[in-house]
């Protein structure tokens, strides 16, 4: 690994002989460097202020999530996917219960259905609150990281009263909910759906009319819709390029079949356009969640599961629609205890190397918004 | 398209192709390496096919043999199917590289030669990407030891 305590180092240059000669030269952005979000190193080769390559060195969290499933029990390796994506914690273990369920063929009660969409769901708005908040702090917001967390705390206050916990929260397990809702939960969620829908509208008023933040965003990191569907970009980077790649739409699970939403597609493929799609989806996702709550059935919070949970040889592949994009569980049995094979396919790993491709010749303080906007949750890449 | 249309299309490029149903939800089609690259190509580029979104790609290892596993697509159609690559030989493993037709394919087989040593020819860049360069050994193959990191119940 080259030396990334020096900062910049020369290159040779490409021997032209003009009047004004210039040097190409390498940087290294992090691994510790504020807006990668946690370790992430960058080495990125720049002519003055231009990118003219990006290149991500990943891997300095890795924990081989993957190795460590094959020697844990269907019910342990829920529990190891809240580290992925911390930030979507709730979709990563239904990915796994879901897959697990289709192996065994199991059909959860309505009411799991139900409350797991919900969770999802406001799971999804606190992950975008953060991101919005952080994203203004990238390009020099401070007030927007307090209004996102502010914000973001009245959904981690519900979570803490339903299961204990504020951010890896473990509700999932196979078969449906670790625990029934709490009795608080309906009027405390609905609560904060009237606080939220009156508090969404100033992030609008914050940063989407804001000039200095257009002209820091807009036409900013184009990636076209054929480069993304090749780099596999999902989620709302996906779709701020034209990819209609949303899960609960293609593939819908749980409760996203008995529910009225919209796929939020944008064309302008650039890092406005991303911003766009997310503040979009905090609208869809207080809509979903109005559908549902009133609504959810009575019954039991958990189907009937053996302790020990074999599933039948075969091959089991779950996509959910995560914050990010799309997380895939690639599930092989060969009728143990624990899998023979597990893969993570999480969105993070693919949409991080499309920011070569999409940050080639601008400048490098645009890099700090193109990333903010793919929203990039390390471990998510590491696993 | 459906499974059956697609079959009948496959075996028109390679017709030693091996198909199977069972035990999986997609349609899956295992293939020697010295075919991938064409029937990746027919896949990619032809337009009652068009599967152009690779959402997963990875390996697995089976003991007797390696393999490398290709979720693939539609975003056009919607159909999906399931590429597979058997391997025989362990000591010197090689495919062919697609990423030059799924560009999402070069980082996806950088970890899968970083975690199963599977090398893939012709790759613009073939490095370790998770673990260190000089890691030694393959994490994520079976006969793989490890006294110090892991340990064993």
């Amino acid at each position: 690994m080259s030396n990334i305590f020096s900062l910049i180092s020369d290159k040779d240059s490409k021997g032209t002989s003009s009047a004004t000669e210039t040097q190409e030269y390498f940087v290294n952005m992090g691994p510790q460097h504020p807006s990668t979000h946690g370790v992430l190193r960058l080495l990125l080769t720049l002519d003055g202020e231009i990118i003219r390559k990006v290149e991500p060195h990943i891997g300095y969290i890795h924990r081989s999530i993957e190795k460590m499933c094959e020697k844990d029990s269907y019910q342990q390796i829920v529990h190891l996917t809240d580290r992925m994506d911390y930030l979507s914690c709730h979709m990563n273990n239904e990915a796994v219960c879901l897959a697990v369920e289709k192996g065994l063929q199991l059909e959860v009660p309505d009411r799991v259905k139900f409350i797991r969409t919900i969770i999802s769901e406001l799971t999804r708005l606190s992950s975008h609150q953060l991101w919005w908040g952080v994203m203004g702090m990238d390009l020099g917001a401070i007030t927007t990281f307090l209004y996102g967390f502010r914000d973001r705390e009245q959904i981690t206050d519900i979570f803490e009263e339903t299961c204990g916990a504020r951010l890896t929260m473990n509700y999932n397990v196979p078969g449906g909910v670790m625990f029934d809702i709490h009795p608080n939960f309906q009027k405390r969620t609905k609560d904060f759906l009237k606080y939220f829908k009156e508090k969404l509208p100033e992030y609008d008023e914050l940063l989407t009319g804001n000039v200095i933040f257009v002209e820091r965003t807009k036409d900013i990191g184009y990636l076209s819709k054929e480069d993304a569907i090749s780099f596999g970009v999902t989620g709302p980077s996906g779709r701020a390029s034209g990819f209609a790649c949303d899960v609960r739409k293609k593939d819908p699970y749980s409760a996203y079949d008995r529910v009225d939403f919209k796929e939020i597609i944008r064309t302008d493929c650039d890092s406005f356009g991303r911003y766009k799609v997310r503040i979009a989806e905090m609208y869809e996702s207080l809509h979903i969640i109005e559908q549902l709550i009133d609504n959810i059935p009575e019954g039991d919070f958990k189907a009937k599961t053996k302790a020990v949970i074999k599933l039948p040889p075969g091959e089991y592949y779950q996509r959910v629609e995560t914050a990010r994009g799309e997380l895939g569980v690639y599930v092989i049995s060969d009728n143990k205890k624990s899998p023979y094979r597990v893969k993570f396919r999480s969105p993070g790993f693919s949409n991080l190397f499309a920011l070569d491709t999409m940050a080639k010749g601008y400048k490098i303080a645009d890099l700090v918004a193109m990333m903010s906007t793919l929203d990039l949750v390390i471990p998510d890449i590491d696993r | 398209m459906s499974n059956d249309e697609l079959k009948n299309r496959i075996l028109k490029v390679v017709p030693e192709a091996e198909f199977s149903e069972e035990g999986s939800e997609f349609l899956n089609v295992t293939v020697t390496p010295e075919h991938l690259h064409k029937l990746a190509e027919d896949l990619k580029n032809n337009a009652e096919i068009l599967l152009d979104y690779m959402f997963c790609l990875t390996g697995v290892d089976w003991v007797s043999h390696l393999m490398v596993v290709y979720h693939l697509e539609s975003t056009v159609h919607g159909h999906k199917m399931v590429l597979k690559v058997k391997i025989s030989d362990r000591e010197n493993p090689a495919v062919d590289t697609v990423s030059d037709i799924w560009k999402t394919a070069e980082f996806h087989e950088r970890e899968v030669y970083d975690l199963f040593g599977i090398k893939f020819n012709n790759h613009p860049d073939l490095r370790r990407i998770l673990l260190e360069e000089d890691w030694e050994g393959y994490p994520l193959r079976k006969d793989y030891k490890d006294e110090v990191n892991i340990v064993e119940l």
